[in-house]
């Protein structure tokens, strides 16, 4: 409260007097909070969430205050621990979940002064806006990358949950791989969990019973690196760079880099510029991008990638360029045609080459 | 130092226990803070002041316990007779799908009896699930430990399928999640702004019914005749089969009751957590209450308190969850060592008689 | 199915069902003396933290399963105290351990996020291991598997040939008899209380230093409750610990596996496989024997003072 009373204060004096020293100068800083699903320590989604946010306390320095609370659920606790963030004085409020939509559109209405930024969702408002990473373009790369590795012509994905940002990672991934090698195929487990390591493992291994021998996940942990190192087959990561856990075989990691997006929006409240928009950052941005790749991918691997990489950053390319066809063959890109983002949003098909159905 | 029975349970430790085991939290808690590089009074005053300290905290914590409260319920009953439920979570998830289904069912429905039409496929689908637990117990003699434990497991993936698959949100861009519940469906709150609904009314009804059943009916006699002794009961003349159904369809039903005050009040639609654990805190609650309907009362109130003065010490002192976590386990364990002082005390060994002296 | 297959899946198996083997052998025999632990998931994850670090800082996977299995004991020495010598509400506490050893671990191994160290690797014993179906399962598995086996022969002559599983199951039927028969029932149930201790945090070194070398808050993912229920499940007897612990884990296999081989279900009604299979196993085998009733412990969970 004697925060909120002196920073209004300040603000005041500052208007009213005509200097021109900024006001952020005097003002106390920028109060930023963050709320995770799941705990800092699940090495996963919300680990990169956090380092993000350490990177920009850092670039901030006193401008800005951090904050977190983690393991928040998607349940009725998520609208208290937003509105309490909100009544104690936080400017800036990041959503870090798909869960938070709701709850973070209804506590912004209570607070018309507060900023919100919801990650992973589609809706706005007026102090509402929400962002994502095109993590599908650094999947679509990793996947050229796995295509062009597998000699069995099969790939394994270890999936958590059939949710659109899954389902478009592993349709991405085998675009990727196709682009390399057509005749790739691909297989997938569910694990029904997003964090359970022993599991993910166990998941891993079946996919290398069926045949794969590239295995890729969408899920926190590392477990599928290190089952596919002990196994001696490769395999590619995800969220951040896991060649720890498969010195040998671990080929490159599609990883997330939200810090550029939180600086973005944290420098645009502090100037006064912030706009509730919704944002969807990739490869061009920095917000995705591919690990340091291991030695034993060949060259004109790594060069092919890297020129389909700086293609898509020009715009030049697309991950989902027709023809492209789903699973029963029906063409769903046209020659010539791309996605728009709202159909990346909602997809519920397969393209052709992967096995099973997605579950309904 | 020396532990000794007393002939008669201490009135006052009763009362006093609770309250030292307060006191001894304080003072830990206060070193574990400072230790942690922590304010200590203001640590302890943000996690056990803060969060009520206003008209909003007072009714976020009885959103919290109503559905904490209701399970509780159910469980003295049974825990009462040693009928070990440890499955009001499952029959709380399964009653939250089959009420949010009808609820979905009944979104164009308008009238008096929408709202007790939900309430009662809520409270049947907990007493179905439970039933299970009974029809296993009594005509296979399988223990309710493990079956209703296994039992959650099953109703949670049951949960998990339907919102990925026919209780879907059609205009919900695939995500995992019910379409959100129409406004006549959902219970009313009890001020505008607040998130308290009636069904903390129905709570407060419950464990008056609860107070009266164990008081001052038969059944109550029955059930604690049969909570001493399982075969005693049977010779006592009544049939502990039947007792066992009526006790796990009522502790089902109430477990299915607090589904829809969470499902049809603050959160407002199905999504895959929506059970926040409450059917495995409401045993501690239980426990922690003594198994009396006031105790349950004090007890889910206390608990529920350390939930939201976790939340607070993440915002307000950037104390991260695993501490409150630790500062929570504390307490329960000062908790319940305390009780000690109501049927024992403690005697230094200079003072104390042979124990044979004692008995003679 | 090729028989390569099958080799395959026992192997995961064995090693799926070994946590919850370790965990569910220390609850038994702390509830064969009468104490109920629901604090085996909280146990768990504090001996997986102790155990990746101590491997970590101290460079040596033996020294992680010394500090794992220490850290164990440590915490069941806390429940102890509160439930035998302050004779507490042992469901009660055993919560309020889970809860305290969940923030204990996470408070622990928060620096060690996204660490990993070189686990223990599977060491295939020459000619036992090539013996068809089960010889990759039994005897291709890493050393805290084989430790396991090794346990469970312990626990099982213990409990089936020895005075001393005498002297613990008559502790945990009915103490006041056997404390005027002389026998030392608070000593007997605190040793029981850390066996059990000692065998959740070998599990959690299981999970952290074998099965995934790494930390990560969490790692146990419930299988103390698993572990927990399966003691029910084996009607408190060692070899259907095994059994249980075994089918368990293979059942967690098989949703895995037929997801890969075409059958159109959810995943989500796939993964309820492991459970319905306990409830209908345990069914049958209670059918079978029909007035035999539990073999649950008399006094188990009741509260004991030996000084009336």
């Amino acid at each position: 409260m004697t925060l909120l009373t002196r920073k209004t204060f300040l603000r005041l004096l500052g208007a009213a007097s005509l200097l021109t020293l900024s006001a952020s100068v005097f003002a106390a800083p920028l109060k930023v909070g963050f709320v995770y699903v799941s705990p800092i320590g699940d090495a996963g989604w919300t680990y990169q969430h956090d380092e993000a946010r350490k990177i920009v306390q850092k670039e901030f320095g006193d401008k800005i205050e951090t904050t977190f609370v983690e393991s928040v659920a998607e349940g009725a606790d998520a609208e208290r621990v937003i509105r309490n963030m909100a009544s104690r004085g936080y400017d800036l409020i990041f959503t870090t979940s798909f869960g938070y939509m709701n709850p973070t559109i209804k506590v912004a209405k209570m607070f018309p002064k507060v900023k919100f930024e919801h990650a992973t969702g589609y809706k706005t408002a007026a102090n509402v806006g929400n962002y994502q990473a095109r993590d599908y373009e650094g999947r679509y790369l990793a996947g050229m990358v796995a295509g062009a590795m597998s000699k069995k012509e099969v790939i394994g994905y270890v999936g958590a949950f059939p949710i659109p940002e899954v389902i478009r990672g592993i349709n991405s991934f085998m675009l990727g791989a196709q682009a390399v090698n057509p005749n790739v195929k691909m297989k997938v487990v569910w694990v029904n969990t997003w964090h359970d390591p022993a599991k993910e493992r166990e998941a891993a291994e079946s996919l290398i019973l069926q045949g794969a021998d590239v295995l890729t996940m969408h899920t926190d942990s590392a477990a599928t690196i290190q089952a596919a190192e002990a196994k001696g087959i490769y395999s590619v990561g995800f969220n951040s760079d896991m060649s720890a856990y498969g010195p040998k075989t671990h080929l490159t990691s599609s990883t997330q880099h939200w810090e550029s997006i939180y600086s973005a929006k944290i420098k645009a409240v502090l100037d006064g510029t912030w706009k509730p928009e919704a944002i969807w950052h990739g490869l061009k941005e920095n917000v995705v991008a591919l690990s340091p790749m291991n030695p034993v991918v060949p060259k004109e691997v790594v060069a092919k990638v890297d020129a389909y990489k700086m293609e898509m950053i020009a715009g030049k390319r697309a991950v989902y360029q027709g023809p492209i066809y789903d699973q029963a063959g029906t063409l769903k890109v046209a020659e010539g045609k791309t996605l728009s983002d709202e159909e990346l949003h909602q997809q519920n098909w397969y393209v052709k080459g992967i096995d099973g159905k997605i579950p309904q | 130092m020396r532990i000794e029975k007393r002939l008669h349970d201490s009135q006052l430790m009763v009362y006093l226990s609770p309250l030292l085991a307060l006191l001894l939290t304080l003072i830990s808690g206060a070193l574990l803070f400072a230790l942690l590089g922590r304010p200590p009074l203001g640590s302890l005053y943000t996690f056990f002041i803060a969060p009520i300290s206003d008209l909003y905290g007072l009714s976020e914590l009885a959103v919290k316990v109503t559905p904490l409260l209701l399970c509780a319920i159910g469980l003295t009953l049974c825990f009462k007779a040693k009928i070990w439920n440890i499955g009001a979570e499952g029959q709380f998830v399964f009653g939250a799908l089959i009420g949010g289904a009808v609820t979905l069912q009944l979104a164009e429905s308008e009238g008096f009896w929408v709202l007790p039409v939900i309430i009662a496929s809520g409270a049947l689908a907990g007493m179905a699930w439970a039933a299970i637990a009974a029809l296993l117990l009594t005509r296979f003699n399988a223990n309710e430990i493990l079956t209703t434990i296994m039992l959650n497991y099953i109703a949670v993936n049951l949960l998990l399928w339907a919102v990925h698959g026919p209780l879907k949100d059609p205009d919900g861009l695939n995500f995992p999640e019910s379409a959100l519940f129409a406004s006549q469906t959902l219970l009313p709150v009890l001020f505008e702004d607040y998130r308290v609904s009636i069904a903390i009314f129905i709570a407060l009804f419950m464990l008056v019914v609860i107070w009266v059943v164990l008081t001052r009916t038969l059944l109550g006699f029955q059930l604690r005749v049969m909570g001493e002794n399982h075969n005693a009961a049977r010779f006592a003349g009544f049939n502990s089969k039947k007792l066992i159904w009526l006790l796990l369809c009522f502790s089902g039903a109430m477990a299915g009751v607090a589904a829809i005050s969470e499902t049809n009040g603050p959160v407002g639609q199905l999504i895959p957590t929506l059970s926040l654990g409450y059917g495995y805190a409401a045993i501690i609650v239980v426990f922690m209450g003594r198994m009396h309907p006031l105790g349950i009362l004090l007890a889910s109130c206390l608990l529920g308190l350390t939930y939201l003065g976790g939340e607070m010490a993440q915002i307000d002192q950037g104390l991260p969850k695993s501490i409150t976590g630790l500062f929570q386990g504390m307490l329960l364990f000062y908790l319940l060592a305390c009780d000690l002082l109501i049927s024992y005390r403690v005697v230094p060994n200079s003072r104390s008689v042979k124990p044979s002296a004692i008995t003679q | 199915m090729d028989i390569g297959l099958i080799e395959n899946i026992l192997f995961a198996m064995v090693r799926t069902g070994t946590p919850l083997l370790l965990v569910a052998l220390g609850a038994m025999m702390s509830e064969r003396s009468g104490v109920l632990n629901l604090g085996q998931e909280g146990m768990i994850l504090v001996g997986a933290a102790c155990g990746f670090i101590a491997a970590y800082a101290g460079g040596s996977l033996g020294l992680g399963v010394l500090a794992a299995v220490a850290a164990g004991i440590f915490v069941s020495l806390i429940f102890a105290f509160i439930a035998l010598t302050l004779i507490s509400n042992q469901v009660a506490t055993g919560l309020a351990l889970t809860i305290f050893g969940t923030g204990l671990s996470a408070f622990l191994g928060a620096a060690y996020v996204g660490q990993t160290v070189t686990g223990f690797a599977p060491i295939a014993i020459p000619f036992l291991s090539d013996i068809p179906l089960i010889g990759q399962a039994l005897f291709a598995q890493d050393l805290l598997v084989y430790l396991s086996f090794i346990l469970f022969a312990a626990v099982f002559v213990v409990m089936r040939y020895t005075r001393l599983g005498l002297i613990i199951r008559a502790v945990g039927e009915n103490p006041e008899v056997a404390h005027a028969l002389g026998y030392k029932v608070m000593v007997v149930r605190y040793c029981a209380v850390m066996f059990g201790g000692a065998m959740a945090g070998l599990a959690g070194a299981y999970l952290s230093l074998a099965y995934t070398p790494m930390w990560s808050e969490g790692i146990a993912a419930g299988r103390g409750w698993i572990a927990l229920a399966l003691v029910v499940f084996a009607s408190w007897r060692t070899e259907r610990i095994l059994f249980g612990a075994w089918l368990f884990g293979f059942a967690s296999i098989l949703h895995l596996l037929l997801q890969g081989y075409g059958y159109e279900i959810s995943p989500n009604l796939l993964a309820m496989l492991p459970y319905v299979i306990t409830i209908i196993v345990l069914v049958m085998m209670m059918y079978r024997q029909k007035n035999q009733g539990l073999f649950a412990p008399r006094s188990l969970g009741q509260p004991y003072h030996p000084l009336k």
